[in-house]
């Protein structure tokens, strides 16, 4: 079924009684050309580019649990591409440009919103970080404004401006990031993987991955062996998990990122900002909560839930950007597990195991890569080669020094 | 969460620093590149009963070795690192 204004009308006068489910969801078979595992995301994202681009309907998306229970429903919906460094601005811009032309491509409302992303510097060291960061963008063709303190609080004059501490001097904004509806995206590619003949298969998870002679041979499941020349991981905070079964040591660590939601407010916030001076992002949903984050709690985690310190961390920052949060009160909190990778920049790569791919590393950033990460790991599971867009993002560079240090902290909470 | 130190009693998460796994050791001088790799950078991340190391900052100022479910954030046991 297309959504049209035509569709939407009719299915408005006959009392939304037409409307089919949007993705079938299937029973596994036996053998499969590709089997992804995880319905993140990422992996759905993969398997709709696998069919779209490379013409691979005969693949499977293996989801422990129900599609889009991870991280794509346990983030902050924000997407940008002002990064620094060459490794890793072409694939964050590949992302931008799709989410773009996303909800076209699919025929779903995913409700991208490109309200632009405001990153506030406080002292003259980090304005010229950010000019510095401004111009690298730049050199990539990614649009990037350097604003002055005056720019800053024309946009946003409820902000902190002479905050004792922190005084606001000004923000590198991206006004192409912004929004996308989180949920939507998984269900968008799950409905575009699926038309094509990609089965979604729910409540499957893989227990074992079936190697003979180095060469990957299929997967065990809970709901038995699956035969598949081309395994692909996208399992984010599980990725230490699923490939120690493949017998694989990575430089993962597993974190709990923590983020909130407020009560509905009217319209406040213009786009995203973030804070400065340590580690804070907020923006307002179409609901009218404020949506907001911080720093992962700092520990190795599976638990898919925080702990206090952070929740006051996170609110003494809401409090020394914007001091009217004060009066606010919180409707909900969640934690996402984060595969944090050494250097704090994801992984999309083969493995040392013939037709076994990784990807992986997402850290803070899984969310705003979602259609550049499935476009480019789609690529490398047909080709067998990168992605020109995702060169730099291999497995290897641990081993051989080629760190991408967007932040130089990675996993270790004491950095960030 | 809370973590009973051995010298303090138990104490709030808030007063202690996380270094991680308490599982690499660092290679001796003579070692190759391989093992100091190893030691830096990989990690076997499990979903369960985790050793790792905290140090109590805000205490006794002592590194202690932290048995911890990660799962669940349930800790099992503190002791003192070994030196």
């Amino acid at each position: 079924m297309r959504f049209s204004f035509l569709s939407i009308a009719r299915e408005a006068l006959r009392g939304n009684r037409g409307w089919t489910p949007h993705w079938r969801d299937a029973e596994p078979k036996a053998a499969y050309d590709a089997v992804i595992i995880g319905g993140g995301g990422h992996g759905l994202a993969t398997a709709y580019y696998l069919a779209k681009n490379h013409g691979l309907t005969n693949i499977a998306v293996l989801e422990k649990s129900w599609i889009g229970s991870g991280n794509v429903g346990r983030n902050t919906t924000i997407v940008r591409s002002n990064y620094l460094l060459p490794g890793n601005i072409p694939l964050y811009e590949l992302s931008m440009k799709l989410w773009e032309g996303l909800e076209r491509d699919l025929n779903y409302n995913a409700m991208v919103s490109q309200r632009g992303v405001l990153n506030l510097c406080h002292t003259d060291a980090q304005r010229d970080a950010f000019a510095r960061r401004g111009n690298a963008m730049r050199l990539h063709g990614v649009e990037a404004e350097l604003l002055d303190r005056k720019a800053v609080q024309r946009m946003c004059p409820f902000l902190d401006f002479d905050n004792a501490r922190f005084p606001i001097q000004g923000g590198l904004l991206q006004r192409r990031g912004g929004t996308v509806r989180h949920d939507a995206v998984a269900w968008g590619y799950a409905r575009g993987a699926s038309d094509r003949g990609v089965d979604i298969v729910q409540n499957c998870a893989v227990t074992g991955i079936r190697i003979a002679n180095g060469v990957v041979e299929g997967v065990e499941t809970t709901r038995g062996f699956i035969a598949a020349k081309k395994v692909a991981m996208a399992v984010a905070g599980s990725t230490s998990q699923v490939a120690s079964m493949a017998g694989l040591r990575l430089p993962i660590e597993s974190h709990v990122l923590q983020a909130f939601v407020s009560e509905g407010l009217k319209p406040l916030i213009p786009g995203v900002i973030t804070f400065g001076a340590g580690h804070f992002y907020i923006s307002q949903s179409d609901k009218g909560g404020l949506v907001f984050g911080g720093d992962i709690d700092g520990y190795n985690s599976y638990a898919q839930r925080g702990n206090l310190h952070v929740v006051e961390d996170v609110a003494e920052e809401a409090m020394g950007l914007m001091p009217m949060t004060g009066r606010l009160r919180m409707l909900r909190s969640w934690g996402g597990i984060m595969d944090m990778s050494m250097d704090g920049s994801p992984i999309i790569d083969r493995t040392p195991i013939d037709g076994l791919f990784l990807n992986a590393g997402w850290c803070y950033g899984g969310f705003k890569a979602i259609p550049g990460s499935g476009l480019a790991y789609a690529h490398l599971i047909a080709k067998g080669e990168p992605h020109p867009a995702a060169t730099a993002l291999r497995l290897d560079r641990f081993r051989t020094g080629h760190l991408i240090d967007e932040k130089g902290q990675g996993a270790q909470a004491n950095l960030h | 969460m809370r973590i009973p130190c051995p010298f303090c009693g138990p104490r709030d998460l808030s007063e202690f620093a996380y270094l991680g796994d308490a599982a690499p050791v660092r290679p001796a001088e003579t070692s190759d590149a391989t093992a100091v790799f190893d030691y830096v950078y990989l990690r076997a991340n499990p979903a369960g009963p985790h050793r790792e190391r905290w140090y109590h900052a805000s205490g006794c100022r002592l590194w202690l070795t932290v048995t911890r479910d990660t799962r669940t954030h349930e800790v099992l046991f503190a002791e003192e690192a070994a030196p």
